[in-house]
């Protein structure tokens, strides 16, 4: 009793803030960018009562303005479509339909998971259909032995990993948004997460994919095999193609299983320098038990803490750099032993300033949330630019550096200044994977402050050959530039490729290429 | 003005965040595979012994804490030495549960060996929920004892202790030596910071056996039956009010 008692006092909830402003039309923002494309058809009541008789209940068909908002609108508040339908079929055979009248009627559609993504790929710019998938949302099948799991796409990934905890097998990927981002959403999005440094992309784990196609074909791969070289591996296609040319239905994908024992410490540092050389140390050092190295800059956890409520669990100082790090494995002395020599060696060499280690669940989740609240944390003031970007690990930070001088110069950043549009550009990431998220947290969004940081953003990176999208995608925000980042051999293959499958351009269009 | 030696009993429990589950037999809680952390009401007890040694500059001479349980009970001493105790005293006793009297009876020969006059402990620990070991170790020792604590002061000898009763607040205040037990809201306690980790490696962690304390473990009691809580129904969800009703009207709930 006490213990149930106990832990619903802990669990904090992340309250979402939602600013009451209305977030302004992504048509009208991006007018001189993007226009409706007038050979799709405006959706009419014979489409409606067309989509009725295929969904045959009440509650798949959403037309109500106010119940339409939460889909038209993106996590950041920063883009607002104008849909006048949601469709949340309930099976793959529903979502054929649904797809087939949609091509043979050139309506337009966005598939949408959990609307977590981050580029405004998952909201439509004008009047696409939505078509959700939270009402596909079972597990279909799971192997104890093998630990392939087979699932629905619109299953939302925290349930997917309750789910493999009690058999005693983990989700291959984690991230912040895991409450309400689909496995799907994810596979659509190719997400990489917290916890890719130990289980490597979703590329590798998903075994194979139930997808259909515009003309309402269904491809099914689900019974694949770990290994099997027949042919093209036609589910990679989908993996990152963000409902470009198919809506994905069910994911099968291969599960590790999970770690016994988790070990959590956060530490200061005080240069990105030293932020690089313990990730150095520790891939030596900790090698198999280290699962995640997480960096994060000292304006991103003062707004965490503002957000969160709470004082930064290291109280000795604020340090320039912090770093996260968790081990897993099979042996909680073991990983701890090594993880404390670690910890001492790197101390004793000047290069950790002080730092705590998680001695319960509890802490050991604490510590994780000024990590992962970052992005809520991020959009506190008004709103947030959000770059996430591949870099060689030396040039990281020194894109968030260069992007605070040109604010600076601007003349438009203040951290504790409420007349200057923009807050700061904080710094952090998956330093393991050479990903940096670079989040310029803002008052407002506005023109004069997108001018100062596009394309500077992407020419910096391309100057130093990284990628404008590690993880995010490319969805609506990104669409433009992919030439940053590939050449045009590759561009002109992957439009073939979207002509072949989607003549009619209807899968989510103005985005991705 | 007597210096403070506090003495902090923790015990290792099931981590609070984790669902106990029954074991296959139906004896007892499953412990295999299962994580271990210090009972957060102890975790708060050793939190407060070091605020009082952070507020009063030069006033406790030592913080010692021992736990009572099998070997493994080594870990949560090795936090409490990592958040800033002394020195440990681990009674190793096996796997076997030990009833609170037997546990008070224990503790009272560590407070003459120790020369504890401070005992700040858990009000009851997550595994048992006994609620009882403060209370018998107060009446082993003949001190004063405040249960129950939400906040507390020392002056000199002169110790006061908020408690929280049904409704409101009682507060009290007894001469040192006495006993105190704590409540969740008393503090939230500290992370192990790793400076003090490192130092916690080379304090001492002191191992004893029931019998080097002339102490016989006997229960009196014997566990028949443990169960589940009963599984509770799954919900329905509706769709709109006038369903809501419908629903309640079929169940005669309305
Ligand atoms: C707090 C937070 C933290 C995040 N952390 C990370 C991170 O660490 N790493 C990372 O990679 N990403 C991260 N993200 C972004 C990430 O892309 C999404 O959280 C997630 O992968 C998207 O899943 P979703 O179900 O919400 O998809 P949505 O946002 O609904 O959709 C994303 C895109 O996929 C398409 N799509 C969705 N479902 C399907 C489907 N079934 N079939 C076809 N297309 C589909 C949509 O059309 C859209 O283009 C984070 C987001 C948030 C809000």
């Amino acid at each position: 009793m006490i213990r149930s008692l106990l832990r619903s006092t802990a669990s904090r909830s992340f309250v979402c803030n939602y600013s009451s402003k209305a977030v302004p039309l992504t048509a009208e923002t991006y007018s001189s960018k993007v226009s409706r494309n007038p050979s799709f058809k405006k959706l009419d009541e014979t489409d409606i009562k067309h989509f009725q008789t295929i969904l045959n209940d009440g509650n798949g068909l959403i037309t109500d303005a106010d119940d339409l908002l939460f889909y038209n609108e993106d996590w950041m508040r920063k883009y607002r479509g104008q849909s006048q339908l949601v469709l949340k079929p309930k099976s793959t055979e529903q979502v054929s339909s649904i797809i087939k009248y949609c091509n043979e009627q050139k309506l337009a559609v966005v598939p949408q998971g959990g609307n977590t993504g981050l580029v405004g790929g998952s909201n439509p710019v004008f009047d696409e259909i939505i078509i959700s998938l939270s009402g596909l949302n079972k597990i279909r099948a799971f192997d104890e032995v093998s630990g392939i799991l087979k699932c629905d796409a619109g299953l939302i990934l925290e349930n997917a990993d309750n789910f493999l905890a009690e058999k005693g097998y983990i989700f291959p990927l984690d991230l912040g948004a895991k409450g309400s981002c689909h496995v799907g959403g994810n596979v659509a999005t190719n997400a990489g997460g917290l916890r890719l440094l130990r289980y490597g992309s979703l590329h590798g784990s998903v075994l194979g994919l139930e997808a259909v196609l515009p003309d309402g074909t269904i491809y099914n791969s689900m019974e694949s095999l770990r290994k099997d070289n027949t042919g093209y591996d036609l589910k990679q296609l989908f993996i990152g193609s963000e409902g470009t040319i198919g809506i994905i239905t069910g994911v099968s994908i291969l599960c590790p299983s999970r770690p016994q024992a988790f070990s959590v410490a956060l530490l200061g540092v005080s240069s990105y320098e030293a932020v690089q050389k313990v990730f150095v140390g520790a891939r030596k050092e900790l090698s198999e038990i280290l699962s995640a190295f997480e960096f994060m800059d000292r304006n991103s956890q003062v707004l965490a803490g503002q957000h969160l409520k709470l004082d930064h669990p290291i109280e000795s100082d604020q340090y320039p750099f912090y770093i996260l790090i968790e081990t897993s494995g099979s042996n909680k002395e073991h990983d701890d032993e090594k993880l404390e020599t670690f910890l001492a060696n790197s101390m004793e060499e000047g290069l950790v300033d002080d730092g705590i280690i998680a001695q319960d669940e509890t802490q050991l989740k604490s510590l994780w949330s000024w990590r992962e609240s970052i992005p809520e944390s991020s959009t506190m003031n008004g709103g947030v630019y959000k770059y996430d970007v591949s870099l060689p690990l030396k040039d990281l930070y020194g894109l968030v550096e260069a992007v605070n001088v040109k604010l600076q110069e601007a003349g438009i950043v203040g951290f504790d200044d409420p007349t200057k549009p923009v807050v700061e550009a904080i710094g952090y990431g998956h330093v393991g994977d050479g990903n940096l998220h670079l989040n310029v947290c803002v008052r407002e969004y506005s023109k004069e402050i997108e001018k100062v940081l596009e394309p500077f953003v992407y020419e910096w990176i391309q100057s130093k050959n990284g990628s404008i999208s590690a993880e995010h995608g490319l969805g609506f925000q990104k669409k433009n530039y992919i030439g940053y980042t590939k050449n045009d051999v590759e561009i002109k293959l992957m439009k073939e490729l979207k002509k072949h499958y989607d003549p009619n351009g209807i899968m989510n269009p103005y985005k991705y290429i | 003005m007597s210096k403070l030696r506090i003495l902090v009993p923790v015990k290792r429990v099931i981590d609070f965040a984790i669902k106990p589950r029954i074991n296959k037999a139906g004896t007892g809680v499953e412990k295999k595979g299962v994580k271990f952390s210090i009972n957060p009401f102890c975790d708060i007890a050793l939190e407060e012994s070091l605020r009082i040694r952070e507020a009063n500059k030069g006033l406790v001479e030592q913080i010692h804490a021992v736990s009572i349980g099998p070997t493994k009970a080594q870990d949560v001493l090795r936090t409490a030495l990592a958040k800033g105790a002394d020195s440990t005293t681990l009674i190793d006793v096996g796997e076997e549960e030990i009833e609170p009297l037997s546990v008070a009876k224990m503790l009272q020969k560590i407070v003459e060996k120790e020369k504890s006059n401070l005992i700040i402990l858990g009000k009851q620990a997550i595994d048992d929920d006994a609620n009882q070991t403060g209370q018998m170790l107060a009446g082993l020792l003949n001190w004063p004892q405040a249960t129950n604590a939400s906040k507390v002061e020392i002056e000199g000898d002169q110790v006061t202790v908020t408690r929280e009763v049904d409704g409101g607040a009682d507060t009290l205040s007894a001469k040192l030596p006495m006993i105190i037990t704590t409540d969740l809201r008393l503090n939230e306690p500290r992370y192990a910071s790793l400076p003090n980790v490192m130092k916690a490696k080379k304090k001492p962690l002191e191992k004893l056996k029931a019998s080097d304390l002339q102490i016989e473990l006997t229960n009196r009691l014997e566990i028949l039956k443990v169960e589940e809580p009963p599984q509770r129904d799954a919900g329905v969800k509706v769709e709109s009010v006038d369903e809501l009703i419908a629903k309640l009207k079929e169940l005669k709930a309305i």
